[in-house]
């Protein structure tokens, strides 16, 4: 489904006199369709960054992500337009992070319910009943449901992210150190969460700092890359 | 009479030299041509030269350059100042256009071929046969909305009427009505926004539709412009706050009318009201 | 998908303009004035496409030409030189036919138009708030004439159907209905923003325009007008153009984003890849003077 060819990602810093930092150097794997990969490496390698070159929010530098998507026609995602990515954004690639990127003043269930509402088209009272689910399962104290993310802790900050990424279980799904900051319990929530999505057809390539939790999680790991290197352009 | 009746006639006048209708040919012939294009633009304002009359601009002399354009020696001339044939303004008017055209006058307005007014239009439908001409001071219906007279021309040209509309929409939430008595703001052939002159409301829908051509001159602006025969001529109104004209409660005293635009007459010895027809013709043959 | 809006070299001088303008001008000469004949290149060859249902930043300091974009956009100032086409569906029939060719999708080029038609097409589907209230409202008429105003150019005739409706966006837009037949001058900074929102709202635009609607507001009053236009922006599935020198703004707003300096564009992408991965160095500064 995702075929990674030769993909590396330079940083030209123009504004440090034209820094050129390495963010990863000729990485190529494959990803089949229903698999969970998992990328290891010393910090440093360009793990994050392969993440956000796949999701776009880094622009590659060199090499190809070719993606094969729902319809089964080719897409490289390193050279795709914007409006593609967006688009499959919107239907089939998720991304979830260690850092809560939402909106700001919309309550927990809200940001949860979000994306099935406007990606899958659920109906409201479902995408709740669906939502207030998740929240439960992933030790959200109701009494949060209607507040606003941004000031939860970290720890449950973390949680309403990957509610709100799994809940619309995309087709793809890039994990960036989901389980970064939560507790043993939590942690141990989420890679059953994630187990239920993967059986349910979503493919997955992640990122995880625990050893353990990544071999017990994947089924297959990938070692990228050595340290990051500097150089003047 | 003919034209050289008339030249005859006025030599002996002490108006040798003078051409007739007073005005020469040229400042004939260009009002002549902005009355043209006023008729085929129906309610848009035509600019014209407006050259000085013996009498002080803002008295009537866009109508009376109209007038003097208009009329032959046989027409039959008819002059009311706010519906009276026998004001100052009227009379002056009407004793100088016979002198300088040989028109023959009349206060019948059926008599009548051609009638300039101030403020009024008769009572009498009129006919095809007939012209009325209108004097305007303000020519210009959007400048309560727009001082400037290029933003006006451009509102006019885009048909971008929409703070007229917004000024009548305040006015009733203002006042729960539109509180233009005079000057009520039209919409000629669903194109032009037009001042119909201080005309009062009730004289509005004689415009709509009607048999005679109505010409509108503003001397001092130096505008020219027309409603032609069988011409809409919609009053700015809305869905649920129609336009409407005045109602008198009364009949004139005079006459009796109860169908007629009337004065209120405040006797200044015991303060009495009582009404009249404004139109002083109109009354006059229905009491004769 | 095909786009809402399609822009195509948009181009505004300010002076008699030379053949050196567009060379000795932009961001690689940091500059907008041209050395030789002293013209102000506003915007020099700006082209952008605008899908139904997207919000679009465009991002730059002040000077970089990104109101001018919108104004020409809105065809308040007349382009120098460029084409903007529209989607024919959009348009109401009888405009889409006088506009387009009935086997063309688009418009003709909305840029040479007469002022008269740009202004049905503006009033058919535009919508437009400014950062300074008094650019878009009338300050000494009722708010709710404000919002009337709109819907009389689009030929409403019924007081109380406008009256409704004008209640109807204020209260959309959080303003008491009960207010309405005040003046906006009465009114704080951030309300008259939202009344600005609910005229802008009133004709039900698929395009809605906005010109640093946030700039000079209390931080607090900021968020709720923002807010504001995110939901709105769901609720009526509106295309958005969204102005600002605020990354935040941008952040919060758009899906993608467009960088100006100097009149040009020198990048344009998606708003997460601009903000953590920016290409160009003007971009790289901005980003790195966020507070």
């Amino acid at each position: 489904m995702l075929t990674v060819e030769r993909l590396s990602k330079n940083f030209d810093v123009h504004i440090l006199g034209d820094k050129r930092i390495a963010g990863c150097r000729q990485i190529s794997f494959e990803v089949n369709e229903g698999e969970f990969v998992a990328l290891s490496g010393p910090s440093g390698a360009g793990k994050s960054t392969i993440l956000k070159c796949l999701y776009r929010t880094y622009l590659p530098t060199e090499g190809k992500v070719r993606y094969q998507n729902q319809e089964g026609k080719e897409v490289d995602l390193a050279r795709a337009d914007e409006r593609t990515v967006i688009d499959l954004r919107h239907r089939e690639i998720g991304y979830v992070s260690q850092f809560l990127e939402v909106v700001p003043r919309v309550p927990a269930l809200e940001v949860v319910m979000e994306p099935m509402l406007s990606r899958n088209g659920t109906n409201p009272e479902e995408a709740r009943e669906q939502a207030e689910e998740l929240l439960r399962s992933l030790m959200i104290p109701e009494s949060l449901w209607d507040a606003y993310p941004a000031t939860f802790s970290g720890g449950e900050q973390q949680r309403i992210n990957i509610a709100r990424a799994l809940g619309w279980q995309p087709r793809l799904l890039l994990l960036d150190e989901p389980t970064a900051s939560l507790d043993r319990d939590s942690v141990a929530i989420v890679l059953n969460l994630l187990k239920e999505l993967r059986q349910r057809g979503t493919t997955m390539v992640g990122i995880f700092h625990d050893k353990n939790v990544m071999r017990a999680t994947a089924d297959r790991v990938i070692s990228v890359g050595t340290a990051r290197k500097e150089s003047h352009v | 009479m003919t034209l050289n009746d008339w030249t005859r006639e006025a030599a002996s006048e002490g108006l040798r030299g003078y051409n007739y209708g007073f005005m020469d040919e040229g400042a004939k012939k260009e009002v002549r041509r902005s009355l043209l294009k006023a008729v085929a633009i129906p309610g848009y304002q035509v600019p014209f030269g407006s050259p000085e009359m013996p009498v002080a601009r803002g008295w009537g002399t866009g109508g009376l350059q109209i007038t003097l354009s208009l009329v032959v020696p046989d027409d039959v001339l008819k002059v009311i100042d706010q519906g009276c044939d026998g004001s100052v303004n009227a009379v002056n008017i009407k004793k100088f256009v016979n002198r300088v055209a040989g028109v023959e006058i009349t206060a019948d307005t059926e008599a009548a071929s051609v009638i300039q007014t101030r403020h009024r239009i008769p009572e009498e439908r009129m006919s095809e046969a007939q012209i009325l001409v209108l004097q305007v001071p303000y020519p210009e219906a959007l400048r309560e909305v727009e001082p400037s007279e290029m933003e006006t021309r451009r509102m006019h040209a885009e048909a971008d009427y929409a703070r007229m509309w917004l000024h009548l929409y305040e006015d009733i939430v203002r006042f729960g009505e539109i509180s233009i008595s005079y000057r009520y703001p039209v919409m000629i052939n669903g194109r032009y926004i037009m001042d119909p002159s201080p005309i009062p409301r009730w004289d509005v829908p004689k415009l709509d539709m009607a048999d005679t051509l109505f010409l509108f001159g503003a001397g001092r602006e130096k505008r020219i412009y027309a409603v032609p025969p069988h011409t809409r001529v919609e009053p700015l109104e809305f869905d649920d706050h129609p336009f409407r004209v005045e109602q008198f409660p009364v009949a004139c005293t005079r006459c009796g009318s109860t169908d007629s635009y009337l004065d209120e007459i405040i006797d200044d010895a015991n303060g009495r009201r009582s009404y009249y027809c404004s139109d002083t013709g109109y009354c006059d043959k229905r009491s004769a | 998908m095909n786009p809402l809006l399609k822009a195509r070299n948009l181009t505004k001088l300010f002076g008699k303009g030379c053949s050196q303008c567009l060379e000795q001008t932009g961001p690689d000469q940091e500059t907008n004035l041209c050395p030789r004949c002293g013209t102000v290149v506003a915007c020099a060859d700006v082209s952008f496409d605008l899908y139904p249902n997207e919000v679009l930043g465009i991002v730059g300091e002040s000077g970089s030409g990104k109101s001018t974009l919108v104004r020409m956009t809105h065809f308040e100032w007349e382009a120098t030189s460029g084409e903007l086409y529209l989607s024919k569906d959009v348009l109401p029939e009888n405009l889409a036919r006088q506009l387009a060719d009935e086997d063309d999708p688009y418009t003709q080029n909305l840029l040479t138009l007469s002022s008269f038609q740009q202004r049905q097409v503006r009033n058919a589907l535009m919508g437009m708030v400014y950062q300074n209230p008094y650019l878009g409202l009338r300050m000494n008429v009722s708010s709710g004439g404000n919002i009337a105003e709109r819907l009389l150019g689009a030929g409403w005739r019924h007081i109380g159907k406008m009256r409704d409706r004008a209640a109807s966006l204020l209260e959309k837009t959080e303003i008491s209905p009960a207010r309405m037949d005040e003046p906006p001058k009465n009114f704080s900074g951030g309300m008259q923003q939202r009344v600005q929102i609910a005229k802008a709202l009133s004709n039900n635009p698929q395009l809605l325009l906005l010109d640093e609607v946030t700039t000079g507001l209390d931080l607090s009053v900021q968020a709720r007008v923002l807010d504001l236009i995110r939901s709105l922006q769901r609720e009526f599935q509106l295309s958005l153009l969204v102005v600002s020198h605020d990354l935040g703004v941008i952040n919060l707003l758009c899906t993608r984003t467009m960088v100006m300096k100097y009149g040009r564009t020198v990048e344009a992408g998606l708003t997460d890849q601009i903000l953590q991965d920016p290409q160009h160095r003007y971009t790289q500064l901005l980003v790195a003077s966020r507070l």
